[in-house]
């Protein structure tokens, strides 16, 4: 029996200029080898997700303002990249995220308050996000980028037409582990994107320190991947790109590198204090590539957006915020007896007598 | 070839509760050297469920540097056994993906040395994913690393890496010390549903012994008292349980010494130590890696906490110095051996 190996590529161009669908000002580019043309509710969907997003990422801060969460996350100005990402994919197709993807696990279905358990210190890596074909937030930056590849060299051996994504950013290309993930996963044709956020910072470092290359997507000539820039403040064009790459390696083409340009509009986190490291032009002069307001600019010229469609979308972002409030606020912590006993399948005799002995401690306090 | 067990994977809110690693023994008995058991073990194990994998450096067309994974690419195919790029942190890795998606990966880690490449996958990740999925997913991952020294081999091909996995939760750790035991232990340990590190002393590659593959050892968890006596208990795994029977044999006449092979360091199997340090008074702990903070100290730590007042002396340490493992020539005066443990017995012996 052969083995599963990729076959190599005579040659690979990565393009500069990102794809892009819709421009800025909400109005249709020329580009033409993708489509914009989705089903009405496709692109309601979109809208409603981004809205959505934006909306319980406020929550989330609002939150961790109030003392209710220890930290988060923003994803604030990266809506477009996350919800085009994972709107085109299948419930089945694994997705491995880092940590600053609020966007995709809510297009994934995972509910807000099981996201909120991480920052509220609850459990970590969230809950029950595999039961959605989701990994468990991965906080070490990149590493997780080699789990992607070894779910997708399983989805190979089971036969699957399933594609597995790796969320990545812009700093995580530079770790060594990210180098590692896309190499096996080219010399393997392993059926997984990786799709980078390029929000141009990690915490106060700019892109331009991460590398020297022309782009990041460029990387991708290297490994023998093919390599895609896409305005990741345009939600059409991260599906189409996305949507292709994914339909390529459900063909058995291998990975695809995507580059989705982008910008945090907030801090790292709820922690960082930005204005230490960059200018308020710059984020002025991405204000104004907004990918909602842009987006919704383009649904109005095209009919498809109505006064309907943005009442259903307040009322769903305005039930999620307060699930999502009454979830982290009044649910009690995880009882404690789970910290040893989901260390192993079965508990070891020594971390038993640990756990009788913080019950006796407990049971002396009480 | 077994026949493919059709199984679901992880399918969302469908998917079937993990089904634990199969573990049915293969009628065979054979003289065998610890490398052949260790490869009869992997062979069973793939033949007996087909989401076992065997990859890393070298181990497919080579049959790894060893031999230890000879023919398991020819028996089972490359997409079972496959050689992987020169990536230890993506070996572990990739074994991670693997096993959140249902397989039963069996990674090798080419050389101990090179387990540090590895270490945050093992660290941050291996060890902590049924903790950080709150149960919901396993990781039965077994981690083969050659380890320790005494072959005369070059700089980071010597190490004794036990204590740092040791010192993270959620990874076992296990020695095997005798070629039968590292059959069994390799089954036990792909069979587990828990990642467990699997440090097989390569100076034992070469030992042979029958091994008996009908009937199942003592599992992952228990010591085994490979020589009973009454003065003194010598705390060992891997291949210093060889030295230390040696000593053993060597000071009969003098002592009688109780050798205790752990071969499951994590779960630590702490009754059969106690059993018999309440019988000897005495205790001394060996190991190849530095002293300070060695498994050694845990050892010598808990035995006091627990067994202080059965004590006749001191629970002391043989074991290798506080310096980077030292080149080839001097590595015999580097490693604990008969007379660094004998010294310890006879000062063991000779408190008031």
């Amino acid at each position: 029996m052969a083995g599963i190996v990729a076959a190599s590529p005579t040659s690979i161009d990565v393009e500069v200029e990102p794809i892009q669908l819709v421009a800025p000002a909400g109005s249709p580019t020329p580009e033409a080898r993708y489509r914009r043309d989705l089903p009405p509710e496709t692109l309601c969907w979109l809208y409603e997700s981004m809205v959505v997003t934006r909306d319980l990422d406020t929550e989330f801060v609002n939150l961790q303002r109030q003392g209710e969460l220890a930290l988060f996350a923003s994803c604030r100005g990266q809506e477009a990249a996350q919800v085009g990402a994972v709107a085109c994919l299948r419930k089945t197709d694994w997705l491995f995220p880092q940590y600053r993807e609020l966007g995709a696990l809510l297009v994934r279905g995972i509910a807000p308050a099981h996201m909120g358990a991480v920052w509220r210190g609850r459990w970590h890596g969230g809950l029950e996000f595999t039961k959605k074909c989701c990994a468990p937030l991965a906080i070490p930056i990149g590493t997780h980028g080699l789990h992607a590849v070894g779910a997708a060299m399983a989805a190979q051996r089971l036969g699957e037409d399933s594609v597995t994504v790796a969320f990545m950013g812009d700093g995580a290309t530079s770790e060594g582990d990210a180098h590692e993930a896309l190499n096996l996963a080219a010399v393997f044709g392993a059926p997984c994107v990786f799709f980078v956020q390029n929000n141009q910072w990690a915490i106060s470092v700019p892109v331009a320190r991460q590398q020297a290359g022309p782009t990041l997507a460029h990387r991708a000539i290297g490994y023998g991947m093919p390599g895609i820039r896409v305005d990741g403040n345009d939600v059409l064009a991260c599906y189409a790109v996305m949507a292709e790459a994914a339909a390529r390696a459900r063909a058995g083409g291998g990975p695809t590198l995507i580059e989705a340009v982008t910008y945090r509009m907030g801090p790292h986190t709820t922690s960082d204090d930005p204005t230490r490291y960059r200018a308020d032009d710059e984020v002025e002069a991405w204000r104004a590539r907004d990918p909602i307001s842009r987006y919704r600019t383009y649904l109005q010229s095209t009919g498809v957006w109505t006064e309907r469609l943005e009442e259903r979308v307040a009322g769903r972002s305005a039930r999620l915020r307060s699930e999502l409030r009454d979830a982290v606020i009044n649910t009690p912590d995880i009882d404690v007896a789970e910290m040893f006993d989901t260390v192993y399948h079965d508990i070891t005799p020594d971390l038993a007598r640990q756990r009788d002995q913080l019950a006796a401690e407990l049971a002396k306090e009480a | 070839m077994t026949q493919l067990i059709e199984r679901p994977f992880g399918l969302g809110d469908d998917a079937p509760d993990p089904q634990p690693p199969l573990l049915t023994p293969v009628p065979s008995t054979a003289n065998s050297t610890m490398a052949q058991a260790i490869n009869r073990a992997l062979h069973d194990a793939m033949a007996a469920d087909d989401r076992v994998l065997v990859f890393g450096e070298d181990v497919a067309t080579l049959g790894g540097v060893f031999r230890v994974t000879e023919g398991l690419a020819d028996t089972f195919g490359e997409t079972r056994c496959f050689d992987t790029p020169l990536a230890e942190s993506a070996i572990i890795g990739i074994a991670i993906g693997m096993a959140i998606r249902g397989f039963v990966p069996v990674p090798e880690l080419q050389f101990d040395g090179f387990a540090a490449p590895a270490f945050d996958q093992l660290v941050s990740h291996l060890a902590k994913y049924r903790m950080r999925t709150r149960g919901d997913v396993d990781m039965p991952v077994t981690v083969r690393i050659p380890s320790f020294g005494g072959i005369g081999a070059v700089e980071h091909h010597s190490e004794s890496t036990e204590t740092y996995w040791l010192h993270t939760a959620g990874l076992k750790v296990v020695v095997p010390s005798t070629p039968a035991d590292a059959y069994w232990l390799l089954r036990y340990a792909i069979a587990d549903r828990d990642p467990v590190i699997f440090l097989e002393p390569k100076r034992r590659y070469w030992t042979r012994e029958f091994v008996d593959t009908t009937t199942p050892a003592e599992p992952i968890g228990r010591a085994a008292i490979r020589r009973p006596g009454d003065d003194v208990t010598v705390i060992t795994y891997g291949s210093l349980v060889a030295t230390a029977l040696n000593a053993a044999e060597l000071s009969a006449d003098a002592y009688g010494l109780e050798v205790i092979d752990l071969r499951s360091l994590n779960p630590l199997d702490f009754e059969t130590i106690a059993t018999s340090v309440r019988k000897t008074g005495r205790a001394v702990v060996m190991h190849e890696g530095p002293r300070t903070l060695g498994f050694g100290a845990e050892l010598a730590a808990r035995i006091s906490e627990e067994l202080f007042y059965d004590l006749e002396a001191p629970v002391l340490r043989a074991t290798g110095f506080d310096t980077p493992y030292p080149p080839a020539r001097l590595e015999k005066l580097w490693l604990p051996g008969v007379d660094r443990l004998l010294d310890c017995v006879e000062k063991a012996m000779s408190q008031p």
